[in-house]
């Protein structure tokens, strides 16, 4: 049994103190950059401390103790060390399975796979280590979006060394691939719709194995997520001539960064990609108009009864099953356009019939829906007229029943 | 004696034998109705019989074709607005019917309010319309996820979740409405059940019960129009209900089957998504419109005020105001038997603008 005031004596204990960091308290106090915004890195938050990065003793109140090279301190890490230095704790599994049981251990095999990790290792210090795309004493989960490797701000963190042409100078590789990318389609999935799945420059290039895809993998790379496209062009007359060519499969005709929606005007018109091999008077330059014309006219067919289907439905009439069958149709069209990187007319003339039947079917579904429309609105017209003419009846009764009885004649002369 | 007697008179004869028509003749020539400038709001009680013979008789129709599970219910519903002949129609008029006759069953509670028909010794006819009116409530309730549409299924979820929050006998209740621990199949058929069985029944001899007190009390006059014609020795003006009041409520009639047909015409009611358990409720949902005040005033208390959920506290809030409305006609006199004419004119308009108001925050925010 507690005595009463054993029991406010508990009151007044501290919950839980706080581990003791002599280095964070003191170089707070000298209002040190790394440490004040160290309060925000995840690794402060797990518990570990400046100290398990670059040594010393946390403990100790003595600044030459709490520095002392007897303790392992070893001050600022060089660029090239840190890797290894990461590493020491993210190539633990043990350790790592504490802390986020998921997480990879592999990002310090693969980094030496990478071209980063190999300029590293030859000596060359400009190359991004881990600090220089994750941050350093602010590090933050990927999750997070304030992070610099979120997949919204990845691009922009690659950007940062990689559009600058001084740093790229001594590489010699281009620095427009930012630029190219905030043009493409993939960017607009990414930024616009928010869709964090759409493709940055880790999902082409690898993370942590960063590495420039050869011509011989950028099909395999875009058919990571256009498998089906993939797949057509493998079997396809243009990939043993690209091939023969040393010409990369998908970015000959849609480029790279800077993937732009594609339409039936890269087959046909100015704008032709077509054009840039094939004549148009050739029999590919034919078929690729051909192709072209077919996806056209199944688009604007589909538009028409898109309008003709929204007129019905706005009016009130119950067309979801037409709807339906709309969007199958529409499925159509998206499977017509991949079936161009077939470069057979066949191949994109049997989807086209059938999304053309599958329009015309809906587009009369719509003007049937809106004939019954009209058919009600007169039906109403005419009931509304009856209503109203037995309306009328009764209130023609009503007077005869209520009129005062009228004297008989002559009746006032007497 | 007996041949003679039969061949008098015909077929009214023949019929007069058996039914004794003559009785119900000598009622309706006596029967009045009072006149005064208030005379047209005693139209809309029989509107809302109106309407609800006619939810009877299409709800009879849809029964048809109308199949009460979850794999076909949507699709049945789907079935009579697309193949049946005037399915749409039908559906649409039962659809609107119920919503115009709850809003002529609150036109009625509220002229009979500021008309102070609910005097003694109407107060069981007032107790019957209130029971009657929320049984059009749970009409409108159990009615509305038959089609089992997506927004449907979300409000019976919020309302049964509603259900649930009252202390004590609130998880059985909600357990009872659903058939089980959440909205599915078993909450279909129940309340299909109830839609179609039980609150057709309890409203059938609710309603006779209405109407008979109705007939036995005769129409009540506002006192003010008694006061008038009582200080000048005389009684105030009534007409024949039979034909003249009879043809005027047949006119009302015909203009609300105007109206019920231009709406179910020109805005047939929508069917919507089928429902998918599994997938998130839709933004902005919200119940049918005569639940709306309701639902926007829980919407604004706080998730708790002091030591109650705030939800809980609501609930008992319109726990209170509905016992408080319910037994108006016992609270309108004092023990002297006067009038409080104010408090029942004051606490009418406040219900109404707080409907009025608090449904049309509900509807646009």
């Amino acid at each position: 049994m507690i005595r009463r005031p054993a029991l406010l004596l508990l009151f007044l204990l501290p919950v839980a103190a706080p581990a003791k960091d002599s280095c964070v308290e003191c170089h707070t106090a000298m209002e040190s950059a790394p440490a004040l915004k160290f309060s925000k890195d995840v690794h402060q938050r797990r518990g570990f401390s400046c100290a398990d990065c670059h040594g010393g003793d946390r403990n100790a109140d003595d600044q030459d103790a709490a520095m002392s090279k007897a303790k392992g301190f070893r001050g600022k890490i060089a660029r090239a060390a840190v890797p290894q230095l990461c590493a020491h704790c993210h190539s633990d599994a043990n350790l790592m399975h504490k802390y986020m049981p998921q997480q990879r251990v592999d990002q310090y095999e693969l980094y030496q796979t990478s071209v980063h990790g190999k300029r590293i290792a030859s000596g060359d210090g400009a190359v991004a280590n881990c600090v220089d795309c994750h941050s350093v004493h602010d590090i933050r989960e990927v999750k997070d979006p304030q992070s610099p490797v979120h997949p919204l701000r990845l691009p922009e963190t690659c950007a940062r060394c990689h559009a600058d042409a001084a740093h790229m100078a001594k590489y010699k590789i281009p620095t427009n691939q930012f630029e190219e990318y905030r043009k493409s389609v993939h960017w607009a999935a990414l930024a616009q719709r928010g869709d964090l799945s759409a493709p940055s420059c880790a999902s082409c290039h690898g993370n942590h194995g960063a590495t420039p895809p050869q011509v011989s993998s950028v099909a395999a790379v875009c058919g990571n997520c256009h498998a089906l496209v993939e797949d057509l062009y493998s079997k396809s007359p243009h990939q043993p001539a690209f091939a023969a060519m040393g010409a990369a499969g998908c970015v000959t005709c849609h480029g790279n960064h800077g993937v732009r929606l594609p339409s039936s005007a890269m087959l046909a018109g100015d704008k032709s990609v077509c054009a840039q091999c094939h004549t148009a008077d050739s029999p590919e330059g034919k078929a690729a108009v051909e192709m072209a014309g077919m996806i056209n006219g199944l688009n604007a067919a589909l538009k028409n009864s898109d309008q003709v289907l929204r007129q019905a439905a706005s009016s009130g009439m119950e067309v979801s099953e037409a709807m339906l069958r709309q969007q199958e149709a529409h499925a159509t069209l998206v499977k017509a356009r991949v079936a161009v990187h077939a470069f057979r007319v066949t191949a994109v003339s049997q989807l086209a019939q059938s999304g053309l039947a599958a329009a015309a079917e809906t587009r009369r579904a719509g003007e049937n829906a809106l004939k019954e429309r009209d058919y009600r609105r007169m039906g109403l017209g005419v009931a509304l007229l009856a209503i109203l003419a037995t309306m009328a009846g009764l209130w023609l009764a009503l007077r005869a029943i209520e009129r005062p009885p009228q004297a008989p004649a002559g009746a006032g002369r007497r | 004696m007996e041949g003679a007697k039969a061949n008098t008179g015909g077929l009214s004869g023949w019929l007069e034998e058996r039914l004794g028509l003559s009785a119900i003749r000598e009622f309706l020539a006596h029967k009045t109705v009072p006149v005064h400038s208030g005379t047209m709001w005693y139209y809309f009680g029989g509107i809302t019989l109106f309407l609800f013979v006619i939810q009877v008789l299409t709800g009879i129709l849809l029964l048809l074709y109308y199949r009460p599970t979850t794999t076909e219910a949507y699709e049945s519903v789907q079935f009579i607005v697309t193949r049946v002949q005037f399915g749409w129609l039908v559906r649409s008029i039962h659809s609107w019917s119920a919503n115009l006759m709850i809003f002529t069953a609150m036109v009625h509670m509220f002229s009979v309010v500021f008309l102070r028909s609910y005097r003694r010794p109407r107060e069981v006819t007032w107790l019957s319309g209130i029971a009657l009116l929320c049984l059009a409530l749970g009409f409108g309730f159990s009615g509305y996820l038959l089609p089992w549409n997506t927004i449907s299924y979300f409000a019976t979820k919020v309302g049964t979740d509603m259900a649930a929050s009252l202390p004590g006998i609130g998880p059985a209740l909600a357990r009872f409405l659903r058939g089980g621990e959440d909205v599915g199949g078993a909450t279909l058929t129940r309340f299909f059940g109830f839609h179609v069985a039980v609150l057709p029944g309890l409203t059938t001899v609710l309603l006779l019960v209405h109407l008979i007190l109705v007939q036995k009390q005769g129409i009540s006059s506002p006192p003010w129009v008694e006061r008038k014609f009582q200080a000048q020795g005389g009684k105030a003006p009534q007409m024949p209900f039979f034909p003249n009041f009879f043809l005027r409520e047949m006119m009302a009639w015909y203009a609300a089957l105007a109206v019920l047909g231009s709406l179910a015409a020109i805005f047939p009611w929508e069917l919507g998504e089928k429902a998918d358990p599994f997938a998130s409720a839709p933004a902005g949902i919200r119940p049918e419109w005569y639940f709306l005040a309701p639902f926007y005033t829980l919407k604004l208390i706080p998730s708790h005020v002091a030591f109650l959920e705030g939800e809980l506290l609501g609930l008992l809030g319109f726990g209170l105001l509905a016992v408080f409305w319910i037994l108006l006609p016992f609270w309108a006199t004092n023990r002297q038997g006067m009038e409080r004419t104010r408090l029942v004119t004051g606490a009418g308009v406040a219900l109404l603008a707080y409907l009025a108001t608090f449904s049309l925050l509900g509807y646009y925010k």
